[in-house]
């Protein structure tokens, strides 16, 4: 990794992280600046994934430490942890909508939790973050299973924006969108990162995404990071699982 | 002096300084003109001092000729305060003179220019509660009953067709996924059942032992207990259990399956479902129902003999022979032939649920829940049109 990074939101040092005898993470260190879009890839069943459980709190691991916010999370209190929880976002790779609540709920769910304030701002700040994703306060009344998987999407997102996080985890956001539906996604991210100072950790398989809307790229390889810069650098990479996923077929696609 | 009034809320940020980023919005007068001069952090945190300083600022409409509201010692800002700031600029938007944001820093325009095409308050639908909407609804729960037994009826043509179907051309059945049901529904239940029906046959005994020793009848418990377990506790009691186990597990499989549309895949792959998953289900409690009644029987003529031996002094020798003579093989038959109709019972009610799953984890509780409700009802049901039957014809 190029330079210890000291505006680091995120800061991840040396985690192991081992299922079985399978060592899926193996020492990796990583930092996420202040307000940058990062890109996570690797192969599928890299860990890419488990990172980001990892970091968020849903895997154990067995080494190394994690800082979120300038908080090492293992030596956090339980007050200091929910602190961090309510600053951040995440996007399940699924939506992890709770389908029993329409999208209205799902969306103030957090905001009912965390804050005091009347039903009106709460159905104003639903339809507001509702507009934010691009989609029509007509959905609000809608449950999950009425929605088209973009759409879970993006309510997935406004969900995940409710309480305007410093920092959003977005797993695969674009899997399973039609180009243009997850151009627009990308796009929205940008838009968003833009407008509400938000710093962006970002899995992704999509190559498109990569080019358009991350600020920096982090590679996931044999359980460390392997590379970490800007698309330039990737492209420049002599490493050959770099090499073949930037410069495949798909890559001189999106290249061209 | 009302010039320098505060809001509730901003004493505190005043006294230890806009540092600490607790928001204000204070009122000042500048010659004809009103400025609401907010400060601080507005942001989610302190939505619910900030939605209550708005509430009152915005009494303020129409009080003067040109109210704005000035955003520049605005420290941090994010939709919560943005919004709050847009609101409060509609309401003081009075007699077509539009009110003003001044102040405002471009690292947030874009997202105040976000808030501003936000659509005022959303139409919320509630439902009123009248009479004639409680008389809809019990008009709906009585079709509903309808509706209950016409699926339950058309099931059981479906799983009929598919048996059919399965005998005309065997290659179809599923003996794999059969006997991994059978695994389930009737090896892996026997410990409990056998457990629980030997501790109702104690208990029968002991019961039975306590009161008709009054009458110095003590012997007559063996009849008691036989022909109660044989023909009635036995099966029921089985049947219940298994309508709580097998029955709730048949209907949150296939539910989940709803809900992930792998029944939906099954059949665009040219599969029946009713064929594959569902046959095999209801094979495996038909053939497990009377296997696990005989056991459970058993297991509590063996308790209550034990009880009767322990407690009520029969010895065991006396008991068979007593037990010999007060039953004959037609209760036992009786017993058994409730058993595969009440599997039958179960195993439809259970996969009538599980398909009317919708795509909710609410949804798929409920049908899990009236799936065991249901299913104990129809074999309670069952077990009284048996008892009329057999009376009928004699057994």
């Amino acid at each position: 990794m190029a330079g210890e990074i000291t505006d680091a939101i995120i800061r991840v040092r040396d985690i192991t992280v081992q299922f079985g005898k399978t060592r899926v993470l193996d020492g990796l260190n990583l930092d996420v600046k202040r307000g940058e879009i990062l890109g996570f890839v690797g192969p599928s069943g890299a860990g890419k994934s488990v990172l980001t459980r990892t970091i968020i709190g849903l895997v154990p691991k067995i080494a190394g430490s994690i800082e979120v916010f300038g908080v090492d999370l293992d030596a956090a209190s339980a007050a200091e942890r929910r602190g961090v929880e309510r600053r951040w976002g995440i996007l399940f790779q699924q939506g992890a909508l709770f389908s029993s609540l329409t999208v209205r709920q799902n969306i103030q769910f957090p905001v009912r939790e965390y804050l005091k304030v009347s039903q009106r701002l709460l159905d104003e700040i639903m339809v507001a973050k509702l507009g934010m994703v691009g989609l029509r306060p007509e959905v609000a009344d809608r449950y999950p299973s009425e929605l088209s998987g973009g759409m879970i999407k993006r309510v997935a997102l406004a969900r995940a924006l409710a309480l305007d996080p410093e920092l959003v985890f977005l797993d695969e956001p674009t899997s399973g969108l039609d180009p243009i539906g997850a151009g627009d996604f990308d796009e929205l991210v940008r838009t968003l990162q833009r407008t509400l100072g938000l710093t962006v950790f970002m899995v992704t398989h999509d190559l498109d995404s990569l080019y358009t809307a991350c600020d920096r790229i982090a590679v996931l390889g044999n359980g460390k990071i392997i590379a970490a810069g800007s698309i330039a650098d990737m492209q420049a990479s002599q490493h050959p699982w770099l090499r073949q996923y930037f410069h495949g077929k798909r890559a001189r696609a999106v290249m061209g | 002096m009302r010039n320098l009034t505060f809001f509730r809320g901003a004493y505190r940020g005043r006294r230890v300084g806009i540092v600490n980023g607790d928001p204000t919005l204070e009122r000042i007068a500048r010659g004809n003109a009103l400025a609401l001069c907010a400060a601080g952090s507005w942001t989610a945190r302190f939505a619910p001092m900030l939605e209550r300083m708005v509430a009152d600022a915005e009494k303020l409409s129409g009080t003067r000729p040109n109210i704005f509201i000035d955003v520049s010692q605005v420290s941090k800002l994010d939709t919560f305060g943005a919004w709050l700031i847009e609101r409060l600029r509609r309401s003081l938007t009075h007699g077509g003179v539009e009110a003003q944001i001044a102040g405002l820093s471009d690292n947030y325009s874009s997202l105040v220019d976000e808030v501003r095409r936000v659509k005022a308050e959303p139409v919320v639908e509630t439902e009123r509660v009248t009479i004639t909407g409680m008389l809809e609804q019990i008009g709906r729960a009585v079709a509903g009953i309808g509706g209950t037994l016409i699926g339950l009826i058309d099931m059981l043509g479906a799983v009929l067709s598919a048996t059919a179907h399965v005998i005309i051309r065997p290659r179809g059945f599923r003996l794999t996924s059969t006997i991994h049901h059978l695994e389930q529904v009737c090896w892996r239940a026997v410990p409990i059942v056998v457990l629980i029906t030997f501790l109702i046959g104690c208990i029968i005994s002991q019961q039975g032992i306590f009161h008709f020793r009054k009458f110095g009848a003590d012997i007559f418990v063996v009849d008691m207990l036989g022909v109660l377990v044989l023909r009635e506790i036995g099966v029921l009691l089985v049947a219940i259990m298994v309508a709580g186990r097998s029955g709730s597990a048949y209907t949150a499989e296939l539910g989940s399956m709803k809900m992930r549309e792998e029944i939906d895949a099954l059949r665009t792959m040219g599969f029946d479902p009713i064929e594959v998953l569902i046959l095999p289900r209801m094979l495996a409690l038909v053939l497990a129902l009377p296997i696990l009644a005989f056991l459970g029987a058993m297991a509590a003529l063996y308790g209550g003999g034990l009880v009767a031996w322990l407690y009520g002094g029969v010895e065991p020798e006396a008991f068979l022979l007593r037990l010999r003579d007060a039953i004959s093989i037609d209760h036992f038959v009786v017993g058994l032939i409730k058993a595969p109709v009440m599997a039958a019972v179960i195993g439809i009610v259970a996969c009538v649920e599980g398909l009317a799953v919708q795509g909710s984890a609410e949804s798929l509780g409920q049908h899990t829940t009236s799936s065991v409700v249901k299913g104990i009802f129809f074999v309670i049901v069952m077990d009284g049109v048996f008892a009329i039957f057999f009376a009928s014809i004699g057994m």
